[in-house]
């Protein structure tokens, strides 16, 4: 008897665009990366909430809180999806969530930043949420169809935050000095955080080559961070602030803006967990889990008797 | 004149320092869903603020909006009732306190939408259906928490001790209310008070919970003689307004 070749046949339907869904075969790896990314993922949406949510209690008027809290709230919701991604991997909320605290899952480095001003709100919204952007609409066209799905539920909303955010700002860049000031202050702090968002370069990336094959990933870390300078390095304009580079230029030859050097050095060591806040935001994310333990046990259903 | 604006001013205090003290959850709550719910609740009441703000600037017009109001009056002048501003304990207390003032906002609006004044009954009549979601769900919470685990139900008792004191206010008229009652702006709160006492003993029989003896009532808010919890409260919800007065965000 001859077994069909699985591994192939499972190429085959990436090769030609068919989505992979919970139940088909799919290597063991496949699996693996694709609980790796979405977790972590996940992960990333529910950190985030802390920078921003830092800023909830003092937002500046009533409006900007509604925004706020709307926005924090989206987070969340994005959190919600892609946990039940991931559990369609068979992995449950709970060990995806166990393996976040224990140090084993990361998330996105950018949310170990400190949010020190109300501009920085604005400019997560902008640079963050747009980075973030950038590789999800990438995502909606990933292989895993779950993954995909939830993609395009979360891109609609991240696009608007961004606008929000960009918003936000260009209220600030027509206000008085001191808010003029703390806009580019926060644009200062956040630009090459939100570079390093998009990974180590090409060269370096351990993960990106099978990614690729699998179509996990479409498109490769450097260029997707090309494409957020060019978007960027245009709406900046209209700002009428600067971003903090000497060496962001046009390139007409290439079509593309030019920049500089990211410092490799600090990305490596905020991975590490030697960011300004990686240690608060675990323990913050630790302590709502162990503070909320006493809820979730009285809200299990409970248990019918003899059994 | 001054007895509305008092009046709106108290029910937009009592949401927007509700909704203070509910939005310290956002990405801290106990279960993802909750912490989603609980920031939903804390979007209607800040919702309902601002209607009542708007209202209340309107009516007190030289330049006043909703933002002067939140932002650069004192505790002094806040009307809110204490119970808005009692810190969030656990989450239990949390959802305790949600439960009273839900429970006294659904009676209160209801009754409201039949009132004299035209813009609160609106505005009451808009924030009924919020207000209905929260209770069932603070209710069914309450419920589930009080009659749960050994270690909820004593932590229900525990907020119950905390938080019952403060309770009695909603049915104290302040003289502004009472003058809006007594010219027939408003409805009595002599029967909501009964159905109120009715409902709140319900879930907390089925919640297996107690009221705690000894009935004292502390009162105070609603004439701005606030706990000390509310200093720190607005020191945080003011400080951009009061670091950078008469900018524009
Ligand atoms: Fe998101
Ligand atoms: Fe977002």
């Amino acid at each position: 008897m001859i077994l069909p070749d699985m591994e192939k046949l499972f190429q085959d339907k990436i090769d030609a665009e068919i989505k992979i869904e919970p139940k088909d075969w799919m290597p063991e790896g496949y699996r693996k990366n694709n609980i790796r990314q979405i977790s972590q993922h996940a992960h990333s949406e529910i950190v985030g909430m802390l920078p921003e949510g830092n800023w909830i209690g003092r937002a500046p008027s009533l409006k900007r809180k509604a925004i706020l809290l709307a926005k924090v709230q989206d987070e969340a919701g994005h959190g919600l999806y892609l946990y039940s991604a991931c559990e369609t991997l068979g992995i449950s909320r709970e060990e995806t969530i166990n393996d976040l605290h224990s140090g084993k899952a990361k998330y996105s480095s950018i949310f170990n930043y400190p949010t020190l001003s109300w501009a920085d709100i604005g400019a997560i919204g902008w640079l963050v949420d747009g980075a973030a952007i950038m590789n999800q609409v990438m995502l909606t066209r990933t292989s895993y169809g779950p993954y995909a799905r939830a993609m395009v539920r979360i891109c609609k909303e991240e696009s608007f935050h961004q606008r929000q955010g960009f918003e936000s700002l260009l209220v600030l860049s027509k206000g008085t000095e001191e808010q003029k000031a703390m806009c580019q202050d926060a644009i200062n702090r956040w630009w090459w955080p939100a570079l390093m968002m998009f990974g180590p370069r090409d060269s370096e990336s351990s993960n990106s080559d099978q990614s690729m094959k699998w179509k996990i990933k479409r498109k490769s870390n450097d260029e997707l961070r090309q494409q957020f300078v060019d978007m960027i390095a245009e709406q900046i304009k209209v700002l009428g602030m600067r971003l903090p580079d000497d060496n962001l230029k046009w390139n007409e030859e290439r079509k593309h803006y030019d920049f500089g050097e990211i410092d490799w050095k600090e990305f490596w060591e905020v991975v590490k967990g030697n960011g300004p806040c990686n240690k608060q935001r675990l323990e913050a994310r630790r302590k709502a889990w162990e503070d909320g333990a006493w809820v979730r046990e009285a809200a299990k259903p409970p248990t019918p008797k003899g059994e | 004149m001054k007895e509305i604006i008092s009046y709106t001013l108290y029910l937009a205090d009592t949401n927007l320092i509700l909704s203070q003290r509910n939005g310290e959850w956002c990405g801290h709550g106990p279960i993802l869903e909750q912490d989603i719910a609980m920031t939903n609740i804390t979007l209607d009441l800040l919702g309902q603020a601002r209607n009542f703000y708007q209202y209340a600037a309107t009516l007190i017009g030289n330049g006043a909006t909703e933002d002067s109001l939140a932002y650069l009056r004192t505790e002094r002048e806040f009307k809110n009732c204490l119970l808005a501003e009692q810190p969030n304990g656990d989450w239990g207390q949390t959802i305790l306190r949600q439960f009273f003032i839900s429970q006294y906002q659904f009676l209160l609006y209801n009754s409201l939408i039949n009132c004299k004044d035209e813009q609160l009954s609106a505005i009451a009549e808009k924030g009924l259906k919020e207000v209905t979601y929260h209770l069932r769900w603070s209710s069914e919470w309450v419920i589930r928490l009080g009659d749960g685990t050994e270690e909820s139900h004593r932590r229900m008792t525990n907020a119950l001790e905390a938080l019952w004191t403060y309770t009695g206010e909603f049915f104290i008229p302040a003289a502004y209310e009472q003058f809006l009652i007594d010219n027939g702006t408003i409805p009595s709160q002599d029967e909501l008070k009964l159905t109120y006492q009715e409902n709140i003993n319900s879930i907390l029989k089925r919640a297996n919970l107690n009221p705690p003896s000894g009935s004292f009532m502390q009162k105070g808010g609603k004439t701005g003689i606030h706990t000390e919890h509310l200093g720190p409260l607005l020191a945080e919800l003011q400080y951009m307004q009061r670091t950078y007065p008469g900018a524009e965000w």
